[in-house]
């Protein structure tokens, strides 16, 4: 619709330390971990037992009735955490624009776009075990898209009345910034606004089978010393549901209705993915981070905090502080990595990491990173323990997929757009950007 | 001024045609590439037919450990992107790997090594709490299909912006949408995109026959597939990939690259309505077509064909055809309209690219592709389906539109080359 950077108007979380914004922004800046043994079905005979489980959830206390047979777990935690996004931003979807707003009529102007990685893995494994065990005829006339990637994606749209574009995308970890860049990209095009984000998560056998085999889950049962990025003694993460649903809006169209409130501004995003291991190459995240901020117009100097992606795995956590360092300067800007209370929740991670900036630039404070004590060879500031006040203004979020997928997305205050364009010389205003 | 995005490169692997030359014989002929399935013992299931591709692998260049490594739905994959690459002429040559993208979709993903492997760490369903020291060490490459993104890109060398797209059954035409967007945006100068999908396994048939949305007609698998027919009564499963290579208009001809057709609108629209139902005025997918055609700067009267969704249930060949008449109005009477699937059946994810395919080749050769087994004219249904024969046409402007679960609806129009826009 416009040139200005798409505005934030609406939050919804559904995090292992907290069901809704105010809960996980309460527990996050005290540093308070989600993480604990897995209840949600018996992990003893596996090397991994612990996971970040949303807690007190009984999605019958939050979904009508009807909805329940048909959703997987993971649905249902996206269908509150989408509800709650949209009354946060005080939208009816289904109403009608105001007289004469052209297309604010057009409900088709409303979208969603979603990350998933692996579909309501749940459901699916109860419905293959239907199937084998007792039959093709007891499969549930839901298994056709309670588990497919798509789910998430059609459940809100069809539940909010959002006939607009629907998307979704799949990139492993990487998938809660790939939607929201994408949800932007509607924006520009035809759309006022797009509900955008991921939640996510396969904590059952099957799932647990599955996540195995990427060989990057840590064993034992102490939740401080389980999930370490950073740390000498880093060794796999910690899977964990959950994630965050934003509602996304064109800035004049935001600015038109009066919302009643902005987090703040999707300023920037790039996208690249690592060559194939063997090829000789470098890793790419340097050049997305570089590319995400001159998308942004803006200078390392201006982002006040990083959100890692934070992987526990030494090569990758190496490779992460390396690109971080390099672009930023060593240990010139705070970096934090809150999953370490939550575990990793996959396509709900980094929407969820891209909530909590927004929520760090309005409060000024940076939550921590814990349980971490990092090694010497990472050259950056991690914000250890303790939240740390800080006035930030912009942020980075890092998110990575298996596989070698790298993202990287830009948020600042609204109305704080820098007038140059940021890594290159100065040009002229041409560069300026529309305050909010 | 926007960039324009040209299709250089094309590489299918369908029912009954691997290669692209197959394909449009198979299509030109109006065969029936389905068939009794033979992928597993369909005996238990209410639908027993599907559209098989007779793929060998290694025969068409994948080595042990791909094999290995890769679901079926990736496999097609990597064999249509390297049709695609190996006929996209001097594009690839000297590009810098970061402007160089991947976007594949998929509708279910790895769902026959899914199926395969669960039976084996479930034992066959015994087992709740499953015993993943029997699992495959790449089963995480099926749990997200994501993997199928990276085995494109590492088969192209791509560094730029990699996903899938999985938007059910409109997959296949929003990942070439979102790969010309990417282009068009100038994140991107080349990207391959297409999609995948061999969803032929016990829990997909199994989760079909719950909704009854394939068809029972076991008696004829030739003659299964029946879109538009008066007797339709589900749609046909199918497998299969097609894979483009996509490049700045300008970018490829200034490399002499031979450009195919270009993608010159794209719309996407939620219905908003149900998650398999489809409401009967089509006013969701009539909007996708509006906004594609508007993005291509093309009138209702310049589409000289519609490749139909066309899937064979009721309720679809119903809601497209009030989509055509609402879009095009008088005009949907006189363009001809035609389904693939009465040949290849629904490949589910795939289908939206492999009709993409089926339009670029309708264009350069000038010949509308035809529904087969269309022998009873529907009432509901009045519009001109090619019946079982393809017909010469002068084709220019290609509208192609899908609709799946999760109440997706899309529409894309390609274009010639002569260049008049």
């Amino acid at each position: 619709m416009s040139a200005a950077a798409p505005v934030v108007t609406g939050i919804g979380i559904a995090a292992p330390n907290g069901l809704g914004t105010a809960r996980y922004w309460t527990a996050t800046r005290a540093g308070e971990s989600g993480i604990g043994p897995v209840t949600r079905f018996d992990a003893a005979r596996y090397p991994s037992r612990l996971a970040g489980e949303v807690p007190g959830f009984d999605a019958a206390d939050h979904l009508p009735t009807r909805l329940l047979p048909q959703t997987d777990h993971m649905t249902r935690l996206a269908l509150v955490a989408a509800e709650e996004a949209l009354a946060d931003a005080a939208v009816d979807p289904a109403e009608p624009g105001e007289p004469g707003s052209g297309d604010l009529d057009d409900p088709g102007a409303r979208g969603v776009v979603t990350a998933s990685s692996a579909g309501g893995f749940e459901f699916g494994q109860r419905e293959l075990e239907m199937l084998w065990s007792r039959g093709s005829e007891h499969v549930s006339a839901y298994q056709s898209f309670a588990w497919f990637y798509a789910v998430n994606t059609g459940q809100i749209s069809i539940r909010h009345g959002l006939k607009g574009p629907g998307g979704v995308l799949v990139t492993d970890q990487a998938g809660g910034l790939d939607a929201i860049a994408e949800a932007r990209r509607q924006l520009r095009r035809r759309s006022r606004l797009i509900v955008s984000g991921g939640v996510d998560g396969a904590i059952c056998p099957w799932g647990w089978a599955a996540q195995l085999t990427g060989g990057r889950l840590c064993t034992g049962d102490d939740p401080a010393t389980a999930y370490l990025p950073f740390d000498e003694r880093a060794a796999g993460h910690v899977p964990a549901e959950g994630g965050a649903i934003l509602v996304l809006e064109d800035a004049a169209a935001a600015r038109s209705r009066a919302a009643p409130r902005v987090y703040g501004e999707i300023a920037g995003y790039a996208a690249g993915f690592d060559p194939r291991p063997g090829t000789g190459r470098g890793p790419t995240l340097r050049r997305v981070i570089e590319s995400a901020l001159r998308d942004a117009a803006m200078r390392p100097a201006d982002i006040g905090a990083v959100f890692a992606d934070a992987a526990a795995v030494p090569g990758l956590d190496g490779e992460e502080t390396a690109a971080i360092a390099a672009v930023f300067g060593e240990r010139a800007v705070p970096v934090t990595a809150p999953k370490t209370m939550l575990g990793r929740m996959y396509a709900g991670a980094a929407a969820l990491d891209v909530a909590t900036a927004l929520l760090t630039i309005r409060d000024g404070i940076i939550p921590p990173t814990i349980n971490v004590r990092p090694a010497r060879r990472h050259p950056i500031d991690i914000v250890l323990g303790a939240p740390r006040p800080a006035p930030v203004r912009a942020a980075a979020v890092i998110a990575r997929g298996h596989g070698g997928f790298n993202s990287v997305l830009v948020v600042r205050a609204a109305g704080t757009a820098p007038p140059g364009p940021g890594t290159e010389p100065a040009r002229g205003t041409h560069h300026a950007r529309q305050a909010v | 001024m926007s960039r324009r995005v040209a299709i250089v490169g094309m590489g299918v692997v369908a029912p009954g045609a691997i290669g692209v030359k197959e394909f449009w014989s198979l299509l030109q002929e109006g065969r029936t590439a389905t068939r009794e399935i033979t992928l597993f013992d369909p005996a238990p299931f209410r639908s027993r037919v599907a559209a098989e591709i007779d793929f060998d692998p290694a025969a068409h260049g994948l080595s042990p450990q791909e094999i290995r490594r890769m679901d079926r739905a990736a496999q097609l994959a990597v064999t249509a992107t390297r049709e695609a690459m190996a006929g996209c002429g001097p594009v690839l040559d000297s590009l810098d790997p970061a402007r160089l993208g991947v976007t594949v979709g998929t509708a279910v993903g790895a769902t026959m090594g899914l199926d395969r492997e669960y039976r084996v760490v479930s034992d066959d369903g015994r087992l709740s709490l499953v015993d993943h020291s029997y699992a495959v060490p790449h089963l995480y490459g099926y749990f997200v299909p994501s993997s199928f993104a990276t085995e494109v890109a590492w088969v192209c060398g791509a560094e730029g912006p990699v996903a899938v797209v999985s938007t059910g059954c409109t997959s296949g035409l929003d990942a070439v949408g979102h790969a010309a967007e990417l282009i068009r945006e100038g994140t991107a100068d080349v990207m391959i995109a297409g999609a995948t999908d061999a969803p032929i396994s016990p829990i997909t048939a199994a989760c079909f026959d719950a909704i009854r949305a394939t068809t029972p007609r076991n008696d004829e698998p030739e003659r299964a597939s029946r879109p538009f027919d008066r007797t339709r009564n589900g749609f046909v499963l199918g497998e299969g990939a097609a894979v483009f290579v996509l490049a700045d208009l300008e970018w490829a001809r200034a490399r002499g690259a031979e450009v195919q057709g270009e993608v010159a609108g794209f719309g996407q629209r939620c219905n908003a309505f149900h998650m398999t139902g489809l409401r009967p005025d089509g006013a969701e997918m009539s909007k996708a077509i509006d906004d594609a055609m508007d993005e291509a700067r093309v009138d209702p009267e310049e589409i000289d064909y519609v490749n139909a969704h066309g899937s064979g249930t009721k309720q679809n060949d119903r809601h497209e055809t009030a989509a055509f008449k609402l879009s095009l109005g008088e005009h949907a009477y006189r363009v001809p309209v035609s389904s693939i699937k009465s040949m290849i059946g629904h490949s589910l994810g795939a289908i939206g690219s492999l009709e993409i395919a089926a339009s670029v080749l309708a264009i350069r050769h000038d010949v509308v592709p035809p529904t087969a087994n269309l022998e009873e004219p529907d009432p509901e249904c009045d519009l001109d389906y090619v019946p079982k024969t393809a017909r010469d046409w002068r084709t220019d402007t290609v509208l192609t539109v899908g609709s799946g679960f999760g109440g997706f609806q899309s529409a894309m129009v390609l274009t010639g080359t002569d260049g008049t826009r």
